[in-house]
């Protein structure tokens, strides 16, 4: 299987068919030759020669070989395989014939849909967003190649049908391979027009929901996978960046003795951020970085900034009424209708700095020509797109001269996604300087120390309830560094201020509450943030399904009962809600456990979930004995790379939950290595009890959106052993120490 | 600061004599020395398991051990496990899907493979215990403990 995926593009003879481009807002008509940019890989140059290019999506070579495009990073989620299976559904392609090509940097064929047309893998969003096109463009080859052979037996194209990369003719016992049609194929000026119920039905699906292997597995595990942090080029020499420790200061002075002095060093450079290393060998590159002594420049924002103070100063907007966010979600009017409620439940809750903690550290390759007018990079990032524009941008030259290797990426978890690419601009840079290719490694300190984190949040919710005890208004509050300005300003600037990275997630519109107002009170600390698995989500949802259940405590009702009651106008939020209840036995008791609830929305995809926990009064200590999940993600393309994702993305929650924690002194990040952020190892994951609930709706997404309902879940359970309410994330033992002591002294 | 030293080990069943600085970890000679390249790199300080391979047979953290301290030992790395990945704990890890980005699993392979070669039929315990040194960042530990378990019942 390893064979069939293709990593380079650089494979070409020139098509000699005439060249089609995709729907879907694209422009369809005849091309003279192709862009180099839409060369397509399809294996030796024999077989290329006789290509049938279809489209920028799929090349059909005269050997039965389909070449299909696969436009998003692979990080770990699948879509390297995902995305070309649901154009190969359509095209009623033969898998096994089916090579996959990582898509070249080109937006304006390759963008995601879904996504404002960008070439950038996050949010879940690769499989939802590309999902309808995808159908499209493989339908409409498929139509091409059943015109071409009505057209060669004369027969109406109504009585042909498709089979497995073959087109039949069942009245006359023929049959054509796509490979044969390939050889005289004709394509026409204008892409054949699918509609809707031209499509598959999804009881005809024979690729999609039937789980095929992920193609880049075999590489995995025989160590073969490329990396970029395995990439070797001639010539090339080793870099190691000293940053800065807070994010706009400049090094000041520079005392080098000690590195000077070590074996292998080649050069020291000063960068606008830092000072850049060059060695012969990583070892050289990190004992001379290490032994670099560096004043920095003062004038940067974060100096002075201690997250104890940001706290309260956080807490202190949160709770000002008088000061208003700006709303992500505004509906009906929850002022009034607050005004008006017979009781008003207020809760407060807060969330750490988290870090990504992405096994493969951050590096990247480049090599820059002796003229610095043209580059070369390897690296790994979450849009190809962006680490191309960043690389022409700190050479000023055109990003047509930039030629992009995309790699593996070792992890993801939205810390490769930044427009500035930091971690490939220093390739560039010390490229640039030494005239040879360079591999730039971040130790795993610089990866922690150069963290960007997920911030800091305080929020603070108020639930407004009428007289039966139904709510009537839900205003949440959501003080936390800003995301958005500083990991991607190009999306910022079109935002109209909201920021989606902090935000998402505190919209509720599945829950049936009249009235909802979700504000942000952005908090500028200079502090580095970045998007982290599940984003906003996270903590938006440990306050929210955490507070919920403290509104069923304060109406006396179960917790389950009151999200089936929100979600009364909404069956399939309430189908997963009840399926895992029924799992999790809910409604049981059992000495020294307790179980928690809680409910997600994830932009359409629909979770619930139950965990049951035991504490050790004594440490503050939680364990989580099980964990119950259902997820509905619509159509599941990959159902058994779904449950995947959700214990992947449930085991990624349990560290957020329970231990994972960045602090920071004076803009400073105080943690450095594993042994001090601590991410789960196998002991500490419980039986995972899954339920994959997939229905025929779009497919919404399954990459993350299990994270979000650990905690709340967790801390729920918590609450119904003890009766103690655990508002802070990660429920570190400390944590949960205070909260019993402090309920004790309530209670006393 | 260092003077380049010369080791003389076997890697793979090959005899190989190593130029370098006599601190450097027997990792950084792996990958960019010999490039084999499927020994990652991803904490340096012994925490995490994505650079292991076998000394003499046993599980050992690369990034830890300085090359001047390997000279006359025997070491093998995920490379060679197996020429083709037959190893039944790689046909296992496929079987079950274990791999999500991949980066920890030649360690994750590498340790597992340690435990059944002293214990080929390991319990769940056991399993769990051993392979609490590596960290998969993707969390596929259920899918490890059943590869692991797999293998263990196919051979």
């Amino acid at each position: 299987m390893q064979s069939n995926v293709q990593t380079r593009n650089t494979l070409f003879v020139p098509g000699r068919r005439r060249f089609m481009v995709g729907a879907a807002g694209f422009t369809f008509g005849v091309a003279v030759g192709i862009p180099a940019s839409l060369r397509l890989a399809t294996g030796d140059a024999q077989a290329a020669a006789n290509d049938f290019v279809a489209s920028p999506w799929v090349t059909i070579s005269t050997d039965g070989t389909i070449a299909i495009m696969s436009p998003a990073a692979e990080m770990g989620q699948g879509s390297l395989t995902s995305l070309p299976l649901i154009l190969a559904e359509e095209l009623d392609a033969d898998w096994a014939r089916v090579r996959i090509v990582p898509a070249p940097p080109n937006e304006a064929v390759y963008g995601n849909p879904g996504f404002g047309g960008i070439m950038y893998t996050a949010g879940s969003f690769a499989v939802n967003g590309y999902f309808k096109a995808l159908r499209t463009f493989g339908a409409q080859v498929r139509q091409v190649l059943l015109d071409n052979a009505a057209r060669q037996w004369g027969v109406p194209v109504s009585e042909l049908a498709t089979g497995p990369s073959t087109v039949v003719h069942a009245r006359s016992e023929r049959r054509l391979s796509y490979g044969e049609i390939a050889a005289f194929a004709e394509i026409p000026a204008k892409a054949p027009d699918i509609k809707p119920d031209q499509l598959k039905k999804t009881s005809e699906f024979r690729l999609i929901g039937k789980d095929v292997p992920r193609v880049e597995l075999p590489g995995k595990v025989t160590g073969s996978a490329q990396y970029s942090i395995d990439v070797q080029t001639p010539g090339m020499i080793y870099g190691a960046v000293l940053r800065a420790p807070v994010e706009g200061a400049a090094p000041e002075r520079i005392d080098d003795t000690a590195a000077r002095k070590v074996d292998g060093l080649v050069k020291l450079v000063r960068l606008p951020y830092g000072v850049g290393v060059l060695a012969e060998t990583p070892w050289a590159a990190f004992k001379a970085k290490n032994a670099l002594k560096v004043t920095w420049s003062r004038n940067a924002k974060a100096w002075g900034y201690n997250d104890a103070g940001a706290y309260q100063a956080f807490a202190a907007a949160a709770h000002d009424l008088t000061r208003s966010g700006l709303a992500w979600e505004k509906v009906g009017d929850t002022p009034a209708a607050m005004a008006q409620a017979q009781t008003v439940v207020e809760g407060e809750y807060r969330c750490d700095y988290a870090y990504h903690a992405q096994m493969e550290p951050l590096n990247s390759v480049a090599a820059v020509s002796p003229a610095g007018d043209a580059v070369e990079i390897w690296c790994g990032t979450q849009s190809q797109p962006m680490a191309v524009v960043a690389a022409a941008k700190a050479l000023g030259i055109a990003t047509d001269r930039v030629t992009f290797h995309g790699m593996l990426l070792g992890g993801g978890f939205g810390r490769r996604g930044h427009r500035d690419e930091e971690f490939v601009v220093d390739s560039v840079l010390l490229s640039k300087e030494a005239k040879k290719p360079v591999k730039v490694l971040w130790t795993r300190e610089d990866d922690v120390h150069n963290g960007r984190f997920r911030p800091l949040y305080v929020h603070y919710l108020r639930a407004g309830l009428d007289v039966s005890g139904q709510v009537i208004a839900l205003h949440q509050r959501v003080a936390c560094d800003q995301v958005l300005p500083f990991q991607d300003p190009v999306r910022s600037a079109k935002s109209k201020g909201l920021d989606n990275i902090a935000m998402r997630g505190t919209e509720l519109k599945t829950y049936d509450i009249p009235n909802r107002l979700a504000e942000q009170v952005s908090q500028v600390t200079g502090i580095r943030t970045s998007s982290l698995r599940a984003i906003g989500v996270g903590p938006n949802k440990f306050a929210s399904e955490v507070f919920l259940d403290e509104v069923a405590v304060k109406r006396g009702i179960d917790p389950v009962v009151l999200r089936l009651e929100l979600l009364k106008n909404y069956p399939r939020g309430r189908a997963v809600c009840e399926e895992v209840a029924r799992m999790a036995e809910w409604g049981r008791k059992s000495d020294g456990r307790g179980l928690g609830f809680a409910y997600c929305d994830y932009t359409g995809t629909q979770l619930a979930a139950v965990a049951e926990v035991s504490l050790d009064r004594a440490s503050g200590r939680i364990r989580v004995h099980n964990f119950w999940l259902t997820i509905d993600p619509g159509i599941a393309v990959q159902p058994d790379n779904v449950i995947a994702q959700t214990e992947s993305s449930i085991v990624y929650g349990l560290g957020l939950a329970l231990t994972e924690r960045i602090t920071i002194e004076d803009g400073t990040v105080k943690q450095s290595n594993f042994y001090d952020y601590q991410v789960p190892r196998m002991r500490d994951i419980p039986p995972l009890h899954i339920k994959l609930m997939a229905t025929d709706n779009h497919p919404t997404g399954a990459g993350q959106m299990a994270t979000p309902l650990v905690a709340p879940a967790v801390a729920n359970a918590v609450f119904q052993l003890t009766g103690t309410r655990l508002r802070r994330m990660p429920m570190l033992p400390e944590y949960v120490k205070q909260a019993l002591l402090e309920s004790g002294r309530r209670q006393a | 600061m260092s003077r380049m030293t010369t080791t003389s080990l076997t890697i793979n069943g090959r005899r190989q004599s190593i130029t370098a600085d006599p601190d450097t970890p027997l990792l950084w000679v792996l990958r960019e020395q010999l490039k084999l390249t499927g020994t990652k790199f991803g904490c340096g300080v012994g925490q995490c398991g994505a650079c292991m391979v076998h000394v003499d047979g046993q599980s050992v953290y690369s990034c830890l051990l300085p090359v001047k301290d390997m000279a006359g030992r025997n070491i093998t790395t995920i490379e060679g496990l197996s020429a083709d990945g037959s190893h039944p704990l790689q046909k296992a890890w496929l079987a079950e899907q274990v791999p999500q980005c991949g980066y920890c699993q030649s360690g994750q392979i590498m340790r597992a493979a340690d435990l059944l070669n002293n214990n080929p039929r390991p319990t769940r315990e056991e399993i769990v215990g051993h392979m609490n040194t590596n960290i998969c960042r993707c969390g596929t530990y259920a899918r490890i403990v059943r590869a692991i378990e797999r293998a263990a019942k196919e051979g």
